[in-house]
């Protein structure tokens, strides 16, 4: 084999790997006019007030905002913990939530928890046989191999696939609960704040294997923080909320190029976004912030 | 190199702990100047006594009585155990699930649970027939109240969200049932079987020494009015070891059960 011809299939193969996975058909989301009041006969608290965001399929979206401005509310509504008291969501075109239905959970809206919900109880491979398992969509053979296919894939987790969740990092375990949530091969994948307790570099770690993740299984995802270069550096587009009533203050569209790499971060295009969202961010950190000074003194 | 288990420190200093209380045990009966204790016999009386092929108050290792007042212990603590642990974990399981039912439940268990069993034990003797039941009943009902609250406490200790996730993968009720909640609670489902064995024994002996024919509380307490005094103490060193012997099996049981927790955090028990 010549030099050229070797180059030319490093090339090729480098280029398969980065890739992006096609958009996948289903997955959109249109959250129209969404609001939710806690308590409506008594207190009245709102969580949120007339919140409108479409979300194309295979779409990353980033939501915003400081602690208490209704974004965790927003996820629970999506994920059908919770209920909405206005407004409507239609998944897919299909009503998913209206002040009317219960809220309804399902394997179409997978979450990933901020704290981790792996069931401890369960090995690695058990916890994400489980899914397609309770719904009686795979065999046991069936959900094994696709549970260490797909455990493989997502950065050699196969060799932990027999441990018990407590014996990993938390970024593993974080990574497994991705995987559990994959596997059933959901329309959005929803990501409540899940790299929050942990240091930087776990941190840019896990944003490589997540943008890994969704290179090669792209899924609608949903991604709750509070970290604002986290949201620019992973998303398509960046929602900013504001706190009580929570509503969106503001839509950042992201067209910084997939894959994306840690040196984007370090761009031109990447700090203009920034810039501009730390002007809207910042306003509102201020506004809650005197708010609470207010109520505490 | 691995230690073993007869060098090891944990080893000796449990020897220590029976040595010393059997050292305070010889002390009391024979120099302590209070003359009621010269009524308790010194350790050498007490084994002598229990290893006896001709024992003088008829209750040794050797003598066919002793294994009966046993067999009936363990017979009736077994009885009341199984009883209560399948009575009162799906109780405390309903009633840490379902919101309607704790609000119904809880009440009459809150008011039920203070009354102590031997207060139960006249009406247990009236409404049922024969003695053995009554007694039963009895060690049966602490027991029973242990695995209860700990098993409520164990489905309410769960992260709510497990639930969340469970819903969030397609769970249905029976899937929470067996994935989540048994798992999640079993720690403490079995902390509450380990007091419910404890509180089983000691129920049971009281018991025995007011309504039985044989058993170990029984044959204390007729040593007892017999002035046969190394067999008082016969028969709590044999209540002692039954205890810890029933409660080590329980420990091997849910560590079986709990690999998880053994493993992931070395805990056992």
């Amino acid at each position: 084999m010549t030099v050229q011809a070797s180059h030319a299939i490093d090339e090729a193969m480098e280029k398969s790997l980065t890739v992006m996975a096609p958009r996948p058909d289903v997955g959109s989301l249109a959250i129209e006019n969404v609001g939710k009041t806690y308590d409506p006969e008594g207190a009245r608290v709102v969580a949120l007030h007339d919140c409108s965001v479409d979300i194309a399929p295979g779409d990353f979206l980033a939501i915003v905002g400081p602690s208490g401005c209704g974004k965790s509310t927003l996820m629970n509504i999506i994920a059908g913990f919770d209920n909405v008291t206005e407004g409507r969501v239609l998944l897919d075109g299909q009503l998913l939530a209206t002040p009317s239905s219960p809220p309804k959970p399902g394997p179409d809206r997978v979450v990933v928890f901020q704290n981790g919900a792996l069931f401890p109880w369960k090995t690695v491979l058990e916890n994400v046989m489980y899914g397609p398992l309770v719904q009686h969509k795979m065999t046991l053979d069936v959900a094994e191999e696709r549970a260490m296919d797909l455990l493989t894939k997502c950065g050699g987790l196969d060799k932990v696939a027999a441990s018990y969740p407590p014996q990993l990092s938390s970024g593993m375990q974080r990574r497994v609960e991705i995987v559990r949530a994959l596997i059933n091969e959901p329309k959005i994948l929803l990501l409540d704040e899940p790299f929050r307790a942990m240091d930087t570099v776990s941190k840019n770690t896990m944003h490589q294997h997540l943008l890994e993740m969704y290179r090669v299984c792209r899924k609608t995802i949903i991604f709750i923080t509070h970290d604002l270069e986290e949201a620019i550096y992973l998303a398509d587009k960046v929602i900013v909320m504001t706190s009580r009533p929570g509503t969106i203050k503001s839509t950042i569209a992201v067209n910084l190029p997939r894959p994306r790499t840690p040196e984007m971060m370090l761009g031109a295009e990447y700090l203009a976004l920034k810039a501009q969202a730390i002007a809207s961010v910042h306003e509102e950190a201020k506004k809650a912030f005197e708010r609470g000074e207010r109520e505490h003194a | 190199m691995k230690t073993s288990w007869w060098t090891s420190r944990k080893f000796w200093l449990m020897w220590a702990g029976y040595a010393g209380a059997i050292a305070m045990w010889y002390a009391s009966v024979k120099w302590l100047p209070i003359a009621s204790f010269n009524r308790l016999p010194d350790p050498w009386a007490v084994a002598r006594e229990w290893f006896s092929p001709h024992p003088a108050f008829g209750v040794s290792v050797f003598t066919p009585v002793y294994y009966v007042h046993i067999f009936y212990s363990v017979y009736r603590a077994t009885a009341a155990f199984l009883l209560a642990v399948l009575l009162g974990v799906p109780l405390g399981i309903l009633m840490g699930w379902s919101r309607t039912f704790d609000t119904y439940a809880s009440a009459l268990v809150g008011l039920l649970r203070p009354i102590p069993p031997l207060a139960w034990i006249p009406l247990a003797i009236l409404i049922f027939p024969g003695i053995e039941i009554a007694v039963i009943y009895v060690t049966f009902l602490v027991a029973f109240f242990a695995t209860v609250m700990n098993t409520y406490v164990g489905v309410k200790s769960i992260d709510p969200d497990y639930f969340r996730a469970a819903a969030s993968l397609g769970s249905k009720p029976r899937d929470v049932l067996r994935h989540v909640i048994i798992p999640g609670a079993l720690p403490n489902i079995f902390t509450g079987l380990q007091i419910a064995m404890g509180a089983a024994w000691f129920s049971l002996a009281a018991g025995e020494m007011i309504a039985a024919q044989y058993g170990l509380g029984f044959m204390i307490f007729e040593s007892y009015n017999l002035i046969q005094f190394p067999t008082i103490v016969i028969g709590m060193a044999t209540l002692g070891i039954a205890g810890f012997i029933s409660s080590a099996l329980i420990r091997v049981v849910g560590n079986r059960l709990m690999r998880w927790r053994v493993q992931s955090f070395g805990m056992k028990g």
